[in-house]
């Protein structure tokens, strides 16, 4: 089976800047795919690279098995939804997601009626006569994949397509494009920052940093076992333990790595545990965040609403499964 | 405290200001009523008397027919030239990054900065050391210097404030780079090349200096008018060609000032 999208030893250099540093990446067909990092990452110069913005500095990449470089966007099975949506503010929101099938020179009526059921799919049937600026966020937002989604792309892109819209509003966009991409089964590439995003609802997530993929996997590999310090500080900023802390509880010296959620937090020393003292607590409504102090260590704890919890400045003792201290591949 | 719009100005400030808008405009209409004016040998105030027969007699003035002719070929051809060379550069500036980007952006302006007296200096000795005789297109040369700046002005503003993902937006839903531009960027920057045009043709229209620099033997409107106010023979005829022409300026220059009220300023409109 050919791969969607395969990156081989792709690089995108800008000058000294190597915003994408020989980047080796699979992407299997109908895969929903997140690329998660930091800004400056690499991700979405990576989006660029597949829908054909930037072209590679080096290496190679192919898109269902054809060679993608030197081949301009405007010739790629290729659709993106932008970021800021980039909407054709002169168009009617029909002639916006009727204008992939205008420029390839499909008539009037056939375009318009492909434009209708693309509507009707994003859920805004009725709301062609409109203009883009007469809609909100989240309605632009379905326009332009609507827009996207009419062209029937092999590969959808999208670069942050929820940055812009308010929590609720993004909750629901979440489940919808993940029910979308299940009905269609078109390939998606999702680009965010936003590491709650990717894990819910990925497929397999690749997390980058400095032009370079840190891991691939499913969220739950991403999740429970990090393979670099920093892919475990980034994705929901687990507690990265040195290796002479991880040495006395495992006997190994390598990076540890301890979600918040496993640390059980205590007034007294109960057989074995770490002392620490509590910095301060941060309510989140379901949870409570705690920030410890273990001998000059600062760790995060979450503990479930209604637990006791001590107070400011005390002494407390933490407490972990062994199973839950996942010890890391990165070299110390 | 501070004002809020309802509160009226001072009576000085409101008689300031009417004296001021009197000292500007008053000598126009003084232009128009010399128009009707029975006088033709010279302008005496008030009036003897008020006739329409100019307006005839300047009909049937081949020489002003020959004037206007050439006034409006000269500015409909240095916009449209203004047009293109103005837009692509506007497209250049905003869309590219490029060494030399800023100064190519300062030298485009230059000309309208520039004094004409020293535009049309420069152009006519320019002509000469390249052997180029003066003629109609030497003229369309000259305007076009600063035709470019007015519509270059108009048009980069615009593209400042359109999204620049827009375009490649089209690209990805298959659009090649002329599709792009018919349906995209066009349509965006269209009212902005509309005003910066009409400027353009405007500031042509009644240019004289450059034009004297520029032309040989032909006689651009604002050129004969100059000429005209000379000869103390029908005088009021020049009189109707400048209601004319102030009609004919004024008119593209309100329209522009409409259409780009949106935002971006009509820029180069001082010259």
């Amino acid at each position: 089976m050919t791969t969607a999208v395969s990156f081989q030893k792709a690089s995108r250099h800008f000058g000294s800047v190597r915003a994408v540093d020989a980047v080796d990446l699979d992407i299997a067909p109908g895969e929903f795919f997140a690329m998660l990092g930091p800004s400056g990452s690499g991700k979405t110069t990576c989006l660029r690279l597949i829908a054909g913005f930037e072209q590679p500095t080096s290496g190679s990449i192919s898109i269902f098995g054809e060679r993608a470089e030197g081949v301009p966007p405007y010739r790629r099975n290729v659709n993106t939804v932008f970021q800021d949506y980039a909407l054709f503010p002169h168009l009617s929101v029909l002639d916006n997601v009727a204008y992939g099938l205008m420029v390839k020179g499909i008539g009037k009526a056939e375009r318009h009626k492909a434009a209708e059921e693309a509507l009707s799919l994003v859920r805004l049937p009725g709301y062609g006569a409109r203009r883009p600026g007469q809609l909100s966020g989240g309605q632009r937002q379905r326009v332009a994949l609507a827009r996207a989604l009419v062209n029937q792309p092999k590969v959808l892109l999208l670069d942050e397509p929820l940055g812009a819209l308010d929590l609720k509003l993004r909750e629901n966009m979440q489940e919808e494009l993940k029910s979308l991409q299940k009905v269609l089964g078109i390939t998606f590439v999702f680009v965010t920052h936003d590491q709650g995003e990717a894990l819910s609802m990925a497929d397999r997530v690749a997390v980058f940093n400095d032009g370079k993929i840190m891991q691939i996997g499913t969220p739950e590999d991403i999740y429970q076992r990090p393979k670099t310090r920093f892919v475990a500080d980034f994705v929901g900023s687990s507690n990265v333990l040195p290796p002479d802390f991880v040495q006395r509880y495992c006997g190994q010296h390598r990076w540890g790595s301890l979600r918040p959620e496993s640390i059980r937090v205590g007034r007294t020393a109960s057989g074995e545990g770490v002392s620490a003292r509590l910095v301060s607590t941060n309510y989140l409504g379901a949870t409570t965040k705690l920030a410890l102090d273990a001998d000059g260590l600062k760790l995060h704890a979450i503990v479930p609403a209604g637990n006791p919890l001590p107070v400011e400045g005390e002494a407390v003792v933490l407490t972990f499964n062994r199973e839950h201290l996942h010890l890391m591949d990165e070299p110390v | 405290m501070r004002s809020d719009g309802s509160q009226s100005a001072p009576l000085s400030l409101k008689i300031a200001a009417a004296c001021g808008l009197l000292f500007l405009h008053l000598p126009i209409l003084l232009i128009f009523v010399y128009a009707f004016t029975t006088e033709e040998k010279s302008f005496v105030w008030p009036p003897p008397g008020l006739t329409t027969q100019w307006f005839a007699v300047t009909w049937n003035r081949p020489d002003v027919w020959q004037a206007l002719s050439l006034s409006v070929r000269v500015a409909a051809i240095s916009t449209a030239i203004a047009l293109v060379l103005g837009t692509l550069c506007s497209a250049a500036v905003s869309r590219t990054k490029f060494f030399g980007r800023e100064t190519i952006s300062l030298l485009v302006i230059l000309p309208i900065a520039l004094p004409g007296i020293i535009t049309g200096i420069a152009l006519r000795s320019a002509f000469s050391l390249a052997d180029i005789p003066f003629s109609f297109w030497t003229i369309v040369l000259g305007h076009a210097t600063f035709c470019v700046v007015v519509v270059y002005n108009n048009a980069v503003a615009r593209f400042r404030r359109t999204s620049g993902s827009m375009i490649e937006a089209s690209m990805d839903l298959g659009a090649d780079g002329f599709q792009t531009f018919r349906h995209v960027v066009l349509p965006n920057i269209a009212t902005a090349l509309l005003a910066g045009g009409m400027l353009a043709f405007a500031l042509s229209f009644d240019e004289v200096i450059v034009t004297t620099f520029t032309a040989g033997q032909q006689q651009t409107l604002p050129i004969w008018m100059l000429e005209e106010l000379i000869r103390p023979r029908q005088r009021p005829v020049t009189n109707v060609v400048a209601m004319v022409v102030v009609l004919v300026t004024l008119l593209p220059i309100l329209a522009a000032y409409y259409l780009t009220r949106g935002g971006d300023q009509i820029a180069g409109s001082g010259k």
